[in-house]
């Protein structure tokens, strides 16, 4: 135990720790400034060049007021709210029949067909082809062309085919001997111990299609089908507050002192949802990234 | 027996398992190898009225007029050097972090510090690059404090000299926790009477990382490098997408996001099929070639 109590190593302890609380404040700091700045007054963070770490002037929710009086913001979580719920049940229903299938020692395809899957991880056709196709199925600006055509996560897939070809055989036997099918084995025995990799499937699934824009950037037209990561693409890339001003909140409203504060706003209110869930979900995240490295 | 003998004979065997994989396999055909099918375009004069069946046939000449284009050594550059310069700055930074935190023997603070970390990577690319406009654009905080530093741009983000820094750096803060994951379960499986041992022996605890520790991660390091080196041709390019502007073309136009102009903006399918026809290439022969060294390394692999 000498070497645990030295000078160097108490220096080194100190060093560690003031270390790992700079770099999660790194992590933080945007965010608390994002926080901070939207409740401020705006007058004052639009002069503002430092980084806030308290509100500046008078507290005031006013760019909340403006945040929520956009039918946009709302319709775009609405939307958000469909995809995520519908994509996810579409690709854990087709992620769980592939990853069983795949999985079946006496099925004489399974790895050809596992092959066929992770060959596409490889190589693809790329984002015109992939564009034309959606374009030829008439899926453009169909709620459809943002489900479909990312349904079957290959990564996803292999998580659950390994996890599924862990479950000892002993069990499916016994449940064979007593005449079950197929359907009934996955239903069962299988899905009953496979929660956790059940879990870690469908919040990779959700987190990505929360956060997901560039295919509804793609495939949609309709303002009414936007998710909300298009909206926030407009609000905060493109600098348009067009859809904030439309909503006629006063028509006194001064675009450019409130641009800021609404930005700002913005981002809290829809990364919220996501801050409030990540802590209780990383640990889901963390056993599918060790399930993925082991590899079956 | 023949191939299909076996095959009819498995059929009757298993019926329920295929009508289980078609599903499945349906959407593989559909939405991955059909658009494979689409690729002929990149040798064609494409017209959507001759659709991919009757649109003229031009073999090579596609490609020939990308490589001949000023834009060719521009966007393979970029594209390549984006990458490059984030596997040496960016592979490093959550390996140390992983070692740091690892020394740290406080349970809750360590959770909460890693737990912290995490954060970046689950926010929404699209608010990330928000982020990262408000504070290396104009009037900017990071801007303000790099003028104190010498800068001479009101906008960081707008001048194409620091494009590729922004974005290195802006990847490693959105990664580093994240990334710090598979070491810090390597870490945990390292003996630890190894560290026991060593102690007795007199070893420090610099000697013990060198001579324990890293060894135990090695194969982790290697192999997550090895797959890392065959991702050099690919780019986040939606990130690329969400903060590039005309003003940064030359330093932050990436192979993706040309053809997303060429194709998408600009309608040109034949000919911006054949430049991701060519990026999809390359990047299949480093990914390929780099998983097949990933596995004869260890049984570990991208897929």
């Amino acid at each position: 135990m000498l070497a645990d109590n030295t000078p160097g190593r108490r220096a080194f302890k100190i060093f560690n720790t003031l270390l790992m609380i700079i770099i999660a404040f790194l992590c933080l700091a945007p965010f608390i400034h994002v926080l901070f700045a939207s409740i401020s007054d705006p007058a004052l963070v639009n002069k503002n060049e430092d980084i806030i770490l308290f509100p500046l002037g008078r507290i005031s929710f006013h760019g909340y007021k403006l945040v929520f009086g956009n039918p946009s913001i709302g319709m775009g979580y609405l939307n958000t709210l469909f995809y995520v719920v519908i994509g996810t049940l579409v690709s854990l229903v087709l992620t769980v029949l592939g990853a069983y299938a795949f999985s079946r020692k006496q099925f004489m395809l399974r790895n050809a067909l596992m092959f066929l899957a992770t060959f596409t991880m490889l190589f693809n056709g790329g984002m015109i082809p992939n564009f034309l196709l959606v374009k030829n199925l008439g899926l453009i600006d169909s709620r459809w062309a943002i489900i479909l055509p990312t349904a079957i996560n290959v990564f996803n897939l292999i998580i659950m085919r390994t996890s599924f070809m862990q479950i000892p055989d002993s069990l499916e036997e016994s449940a064979r001997i007593d005449g079950a099918g197929d359907l009934v084995i996955l239903v069962k025995i299988i899905l009953p111990v496979s929660k956790a990799v059940i879990a870690v499937v469908v919040l990779f699934t959700a987190v990505s299609i929360w956060n997901s824009w560039f295919s509804s950037a793609l495939y949609l037209n309709s303002r009414d089908k936007f998710p909300l990561q298009i909206i926030l693409r407009e609000i905060l890339i493109q600098n348009d507050m067009s859809s904030t001003v439309g909503a006629g909140v006063n028509e006194y409203f001064n675009v450019d002192l409130y641009k800021q504060l609404v930005k700002y706003c913005t981002i809290i209110v829809s990364t919220v949802p996501i801050l409030c869930v990540y802590p209780f979900v990383q640990k889901y995240f963390v056993k599918g990234i060790m399930i993925g490295s082991l590899k079956g | 027996m023949t191939f299909f003998q076996k095959l009819g004979h498995d059929f009757k065997r298993n019926k329920m398992l295929y009508l289980i994989s078609f599903p499945v396999v349906a959407f593989l055909i559909i939405f991955s190898y059909i658009p494979m099918g689409g690729l002929v375009m990149a040798f064609e004069k494409f017209s959507p009225k001759g659709g991919i069946f009757s649109s003229p046939w031009v073999g090579f000449d596609n490609f020939k007029h990308f490589f001949q284009s000023v834009y060719f050594l521009r966007v393979l550059g970029n594209t390549f050097l984006l990458s490059f310069y984030d596997l040496i700055f960016g592979f490093w930074a959550p390996i140390i972090f992983a070692l740091l935190l690892n020394e740290i023997k406080d349970g809750l603070f360590k959770k909460t510090i890693q737990t912290i970390s995490y954060l970046p990577y689950f926010v929404s690319m699209v608010v990330i690059c928000g982020l990262i406009m408000d504070f290396t654009g104009g009037d900017g905080f990071i801007s303000r404090a790099a003028l104190i530093f010498g800068s001479k741009d009101a906008s960081l983000l707008s001048n194409p000299a620091n494009f590729r820094s922004i974005f290195v750096v802006s990847n490693i803060w959105q990664g580093l926790g994240y990334g710090s994951i598979i070491y810090l379960a390597a870490l945990s499986s390292v003996d630890q009477e190894l560290f026991e041992a060593a102690r007795m022996d007199g070893a420090g605890r610099l000697r013990q990382i060198w001579h324990i520790t890293l060894p135990g991660i090695s194969s982790t390091i290697v192999i997550m490098l090895i797959l890392r080196i065959g991702l050099l041709l690919t780019v986040n390019f939606e990130k690329v997408l969400l903060l590039y502007s005309p003003a940064t073309y030359e330093t932050a136009d990436v192979i993706s996001t040309y053809v997303y102009r060429k194709g998408i903006l600009g309608l040109d399918y034949g000919y911006s099929t054949a430049v991701g026809l060519f990026n999809s290439v390359i990047a299949f022969i480093l990914v390929a070639g780099s998983n097949a060294l990933a596995k004869r390394y260890s049984d570990v692999s991208l897929y």
